[in-house]
């Protein structure tokens, strides 16, 4: 097998000051990854059956494993960081979020006040009669 | 370490050096995904409105297997963990390794499909199938939107090493293996959102 990259005759089909190598972290960085990733999950799968705790604590319990993990998957695999030049790749990452937000908590208030506000359902059947 | 994910900010040293066609495509790229984040929000918000809405049919508790779930977090998990070393393999410009790190990955996804439609089908059979009530709906509708894009990816991904046996290490097939490895990891993040919220959450509690 030839080292494509270094054979002069392929050379123009290489974009000038296009660089990738090294760019995608660190084989450790996967592995420590890799691994946190696999603790986190058997930890969910393990607390949520659990029958000694209160169903509310084992719920947020399940959130703050979930997040964590997304946040494994973003540092180690996605290799999202605060460091400078990805100043725009965090300002887009942060309006998303806060439109996740208002998508997902707005949607459970609203439609949780329309259904502690809808006339009980045999109500509306006898009116129709 | 250089830049990671690509970015359209440059280096303070390189304030010179104009973006290159990795950058933008790689920035344009995280925009999509971030916007199919969104979409994938949209649909976690109808399920947990409609979570209680089963007419009188099965509920979350009486259908989700997390023995299932675990077998597929498992499976999406270590593909993206393979999809992760192949592009080691690729900033390595290393053929073999790159190539085996993918076929290991699309394995791994051809797995969680097939448990995932294996699962789907057994739903159906019992009765609970997407028209049975609202909350079976939203199920269906998440859960697939997020085994739809497995499957797209996994099509790309064949796409990809066609591609890539016929033409190596071209600048234009690094860029898309990195616009590839950023879409199976997101992928994997919005399913540490589903087996949370909709088979552990929505199974137990």
């Amino acid at each position: 097998m030839t080292n494509q990259l270094h054979d002069p005759r392929r050379e123009n089909r290489y974009t000038p000051g296009l660089e990738t190598r090294g760019s995608h972290g660190s084989w450790r960085g996967y592995v420590i990854g890799y691994v946190l990733a696999i603790l986190l999950t058997i930890a969910a799968f393990a607390i949520a059956p659990a029958k000694n705790m209160a169903p509310f604590s084992i719920e947020a319990a399940l959130v703050v494993l979930a997040v964590a993990q997304m946040l494994v998957h973003l540092i180690f695999f996605l290799h999202i960081s605060t460091a400078p030049e990805q100043k725009t790749n965090i300002l887009a990452f942060t309006a998303t979020m806060l439109i996740i937000g208002i998508v997902v908590i707005g949607s459970l208030w609203i439609m949780s006040h329309l259904a502690s506000n809808m006339m009980p359902m045999d109500r509306v059947m006898n009116m129709q009669r | 370490m250089s830049v990671d994910v690509a970015t359209l900010d440059s280096h303070p040293e390189e304030d010179h050096v104009l973006p290159t066609r990795q950058h933008i495509t790689g920035f344009g790229f995280y925009i999509y995904l971030l916007s199919d984040g969104i979409l994938f929000a949209a649909l976690f918000a109808a399920f947990a409105v409609l979570r209680g809405a089963t007419d009188g049919g099965p509920d979350s508790h009486a259908l989700f297997s997390a023995r299932n779930a675990l077998i597929e977090t498992a499976c999406l998990l270590t593909s993206s963990f393979t999809c992760g070393m192949a592009m080691l393999a690729c900033d390595r410009r290393n053929r073999i390794m790159t190539l085996v790190g993918f076929l290991v990955t699309a394995a791994l996804g051809v797995m969680f499909i097939t448990l995932e439609v294996r699962e789907f089908s057994d739903l159906i059979a019992r009765g609970a199938g997407p028209d049975r009530s609202a909350f079976l709906s939203s199920f269906f509708t998440l859960v697939s939107t997020h085994g739809i894009h497995v499957t797209c990816g996994l099509i790309w991904l064949m796409v990809l090493l066609a591609q890539f046996l016929g033409r190596g290490f071209t600048s234009a097939m690094v860029r898309r293996f990195l616009c590839f490895s950023l879409f199976w990891h997101v992928l994997d993040v919005v399913w540490i959102a589903i087996f949370t919220f909709v088979y552990l959450i929505g199974g137990y509690l």
